[in-house]
C-alpha cells in the first residue's frame, strides 16, 4: 500500500472524457518463474464506463485478480504485463513511470485490497493512516485532512471516533468500511476492489455490498468488484464477467448472464451452490480443476471439465461469440446461440 | 460418486437407552479479559443446551462471535467448560483425565479445520498425517494394514486415486483436496463425531458442494456423526438433519433445518435468511438497515441479547433471557414474541 503514496506531487492529469472511463485491450500478464512461463492472463478486453458496476468472477487461480492489479499497474516481477493496453481516461497506463502513476492513483483510481488485516498498518491509528495518503497527494492542512477523515469514515457508516483506533480494535467489518473509506479519500472515479468481503460473514457482507452499491449510486464512481462468489454480486453489478484460466468465457449484462447462462461453465457455477429457499436438489459442482497455465490445453481451455465438450473443442480454442450482446468463449453459440 | 441427495440418509439412531451419542448440558464458557484493574468477563457461550444422534449432521450456524466456535473447542477438549457438563457416549468430559482417556476421545472426536491452507504441514508428503494418526490411535494395525486403511480413507473421501495421492506434497494439491485430507485424516482414527469448523469457508464457491457431498457420504456409508460449524445457511439446509443458530453465546432456534428455515420463528434466523445471497430470489432490502455487527458479550445483563438489533423487541425482552423452549415439535425458539405469539395461536 506503501508503494501508492510514493509521490509527494499529487497532480492529477485530467485525461480526455470522451469515450468509455476505462478501456482494456487485448490484455495479456505472465509470470516468468524459472521453470515455466504462465499465462495468467490472456487478451482480455473490457470497456468500462463511468459510474458502472462492473463485477469479475472466477476459481482462485483464474487470473481475475492478476486482471486487477494489471489495471491498476500494481504488478510486481515475476508478474509482467506482456501485452495490450489499460486505456484510462483516455490516457494509457501501461509503460508509465512510478511518478506518473501516483499521479492517477488514488485520486482517480483507487483498490480496495482483498485482507483488511493486512493492507491496514497495525501499528497506526486510522487517523495516521488516512493522514498518509492525504498528504502523500498533496493536501497538507491538518484542519482539512481532519474534515475529510471523519467525513469518509461516516460515509461508510463508522463513527469518527474510530479515528483514533487501531486496525486490530475494528470489527473485520469495520476495517473492510475503513479500507472503502481510505479508497474514497479523493472521490476516485474508479474503485477497484478484491474480494473485499470474503472474509466477512453474511449479515456483514450483505449490508457492506449494501453500503458500496449505495456510495456508487450517489457519488456516481465507477467499480470493478472481483469476487469467487457470483451469488454476491447478483443483485448489485450492471454487467459481470466470468473468468476462467485467464479468458474471458462470458460477458454479458448481470441479470441476463443470471438468466440464461450460456458457457456451460458459466452453467456449472450457478448450479455450484445450494439454494436457501426451493426444492432440494443434489448438487456435484464442477468436477475436476483448473487447468495448468504453464501448460493450458491446446483447445478450449474449459474443455477437460466441460460437460457439452465436443471434438473441435480438444484442437483448436474458440473466440468470444457475439450472442444478444452477451459474450460467450464457447463453440455451441458459432452461430448465434443455436443450441 | 454416489451424489445422492445430501440429506436422503437413514433416519439418525439414538444409543440403546434413547442416550443420544453427545449430550451437551447447560454449557457455559467465560473468558476472563482485561487486566488487573478492569476485570470483565465475556461470556462466549451461555447456557447451551444441544444433543447429536449417532450418523446425523448437525449444524451450528451463527456470525462470527456468536460462540459457535467456542462450542467446538470446549467439545475438543481445548477448553473447559466455566459450567455445565458434556456427556460422550453417556459419559461426563470431565471424568476423562488420564493420557490413554484423552487419546482415545480425541480419536473418538476429531476435529477438521478451517484453513486447508495452514493445517497440513507442507514439508511431508500428505501421507504423513494420515500414518501418524493411524499409528497414534489404532496400533493393533500391521504396516500393511496402515497402508491399506490409508488409501481407503483417501479413497472414501474423493481422492482418487488414493495410492497416488499419498506421496503428494500439499503444494501439489488444490485447497478442496486439502480439505479432504484434513477429513481423511479424521476418518481413519475411527471416528464418531467429526467436529468441523467451518471446513468449506476458505474455499471457492465451486468446490465447496463437493466437500459437502463428502461430509453426507461419511455420514451415509462411515456412519460417523458431523458437527458442522457454519455461517453459511445455504450449505447447513444443503447437508445437515439439524440446526442450531447462536447468537451472542445463545441457542436461539433449533429444529429440523427444513423447519427452521422455511418457518423461522427468531427474527435473528430472519435476519440470516434475509441476508443468504439468492440469485435467484429478487432483493431483499429490508437487511440493509442492519450493519451486522454482533455484541461482544461483556458481563451481561439479564434480556434478550438480540434486542438491540431486534425490530420486534418489547418491554419484556429488556428484562427477562428469552429461555429455549418447543413452539412446535422438534423445533424450539428462544423469543418472547414467537412464544406469546404460539401461545395465542396468531401467526406472527
Amino acid at each position: 500500500m506503501n508503494k501508492l503514496a510514493d509521490d509527494p506531487r499529487g497532480l492529477a492529469s485530467a485525461g480526455s472524457r470522451s469515450g468509455p472511463l476505462l478501456k482494456v485491450r487485448d490484455l495479456s500478464v505472465e509470470y516468468v518463474l524459472e521453470r515455466a512461463v504462465i499465462n495468467a492472463v490472456d487478451h482480455v478486453s473490457l470497456d468500462l464506463a463511468a459510474g458502472e458496476f462492473l463485477a469479475i468472477v472466477g476459481e482462485s487461480g483464474c487470473g481475475k485478480s492478476t486482471l486487477l492489479f494489471a489495471i491498476a499497474q500494481l504488478l510486481y516481477p515475476p508478474a509482467a504485463i506482456t501485452g495490450g493496453s489499460v486505456t484510462f481516461r483516455g490516457r494509457n497506463l501501461v509503460g508509465l513511470t512510478e511518478t506518473d502513476l501516483s499521479a492517477v492513483r488514488w485520486k482517480d483510481m483507487s483498490v480496495v485490497m482483498q485482507s483488511a488485516m493486512n493492507a491496514l498498518n497495525p501499528v497506526l491509528s486510522v487517523r495516521a493512516q488516512f493522514r498518509d495518503a492525504m498528504r502523500a497527494h498533496g493536501v497538507t492542512s491538518k484542519e482539512e485532512i481532519g474534515k475529510r477523515s471523519a467525513e469518509v469514515l461516516r460515509m461508510v457508516g463508522i463513527d469518527p471516533v474510530h479515528l483514533k483506533s487501531y486496525p486490530h480494535q475494528l470489527s473485520g467489518g469495520m476495517r473492510q468500511r475503513a479500507m472503502i473509506a481510505m479508497a474514497m479519500l479523493f472521490t476516485p472515479e474508479l474503485i477497484i476492489m478484491d474480494e473485499p468481503t470474503s472474509a466477512l460473514d453474511v449479515v456483514a457482507q450483505r449490508s457492506l455490498m449494501a453500503q458500496i452499491k449505495e456510495l456508487q449510486r450517489t457519488l456516481g464512481f465507477a467499480v470493478i468488484f472481483v469476487t469467487h462468489d457470483m451469488s454476491l454480486v447478483s443483485h448489485f453489478s450492471d454487467r459481470l464477467m466470468v473468468m476462467y484460466a485467464g479468458q474471458v468465457s462470458e460477458v454479458g449484462r448481470t441479470r441476463q448472464v443470471f438468466d440464461t447462462p450460456r458457457h456451460p461453465y458459466t452453467v456449472g457455477l450457478m448450479d455450484a451452490f445450494p439454494s436457501i429457499r426451493g426444492p432440494q436438489v443434489p448438487l456435484t459442482g464442477i468436477p475436476g480443476s483448473p487447468p495448468d497455465l504453464a501448460r493450458p490445453p491446446e483447445g478450449c481451455r474449459f474443455a477437460p471439465r466441460c460437460p457439452k465438450v465436443m471434438p473441435r473443442c480438444l484442437t483448436s480454442p474458440p473466440p468470444l461469440y457475439q450472442v444478444e450482446g452477451v459474450g460467450v468463449r464457447c463453440f455451441l453459440y458459432e452461430d448465434g446461440g443455436a443450441r | 460418486m454416489t451424489e445422492l441427495s445430501a440429506r436422503s440418509g437413514p433416519a439418525p439412531q439414538a444409543l440403546d437407552g434413547g442416550e443420544p451419542l453427545l449430550r451437551v448440558e447447560r454449557l457455559s464458557r467465560h473468558f476472563k479479559i482485561g487486566n488487573a484493574l478492569s476485570r470483565a468477563t465475556l461470556h462466549a457461550v451461555d447456557d447451551a443446551s444441544f444433543s447429536v444422534d449417532e450418523r446425523q449432521i448437525v449444524a451450528v450456524a451463527g456470525e462470527s462471535g456468536s460462540g459457535k466456535s467456542t462450542v467446538a473447542r470446549v467439545l475438543a477438549k481445548i477448553y473447559k467448560p466455566t459450567s455445565g457438563e458434556v456427556y460422550f457416549q453417556g459419559k461426563p468430559l470431565s471424568a476423562i483425565k488420564s493420557r490413554r482417556d484423552r487419546l482415545r476421545y480425541s480419536g473418538q472426536v476429531p476435529m477438521v479445520f478451517q484453513d486447508p491452507f495452514s493445517s497440513i504441514n507442507p514439508v511431508f508428503r500428505v501421507s504423513h498425517g494420515v500414518m501418524r494418526a493411524l499409528k497414534l490411535h489404532r496400533p493393533e494395525l500391521t504396516n500393511e494394514q496402515r497402508e491399506a486403511e490409508a488409501v481407503r480413507v483417501f479413497d472414501a473421501v474423493g481422492l482418487n486415486p488414493g495410492a497416488e495421492v499419498l506421496q503428494r506434497y500439499p503444494h501439489e494439491l488444490s485447497g478442496g483436496q486439502r480439505q479432504r485430507v484434513g477429513f481423511a485424516q479424521a476418518l481413519a482414527m475411527r471416528p464418531k463425531l467429526i467436529l468441523a469448523d467451518e471446513p468449506v469457508s476458505m474455499l471457492d464457491v465451486s468446490i465447496r458442494i463437493g466437500l459437502l457431498n463428502v461430509m453426507a457420504r461419511l455420514r451415509d456409508t462411515e456412519r460417523v456423526s458431523i458437527l458442522y460449524i457454519t455461517h453459511d445457511l445455504a450449505s447447513a439446509r444443503y447437508v445437515t438433519d439439524r440446526l442450531i443458530i447462536m447468537y451472542a453465546g445463545h441457542i436461539v432456534e433449533t429444529g429440523s433445518a427444513e423447519d427452521v428455515l422455511s418457518t423461522p420463528r427468531h427474527p435473528y434466523t430472519e435476519l440470516l435468511l434475509a441476508a443468504a445471497p439468492d440469485p435467484r430470489a429478487p432483493l431483499n432490502v429490508s437487511s440493509e438497515a442492519d450493519i451486522g455487527e454482533p455484541p461482544r458479550v461483556i458481563d451481561p445483563t439479564p434480556g434478550c441479547r438480540f434486542r438491540w438489533r431486534c425490530p420486534l423487541a418489547i418491554d419484556e425482552c429488556h428484562k427477562v433471557t428469552p429461555p429455549l423452549r418447543e413452539l412446535l415439535p422438534g423445533h424450539r425458539v428462544a423469543c418472547h414474541v414467537a412464544q406469546a405469539g404460539a401461545e395465542t395461536g396468531a401467526f406472527r
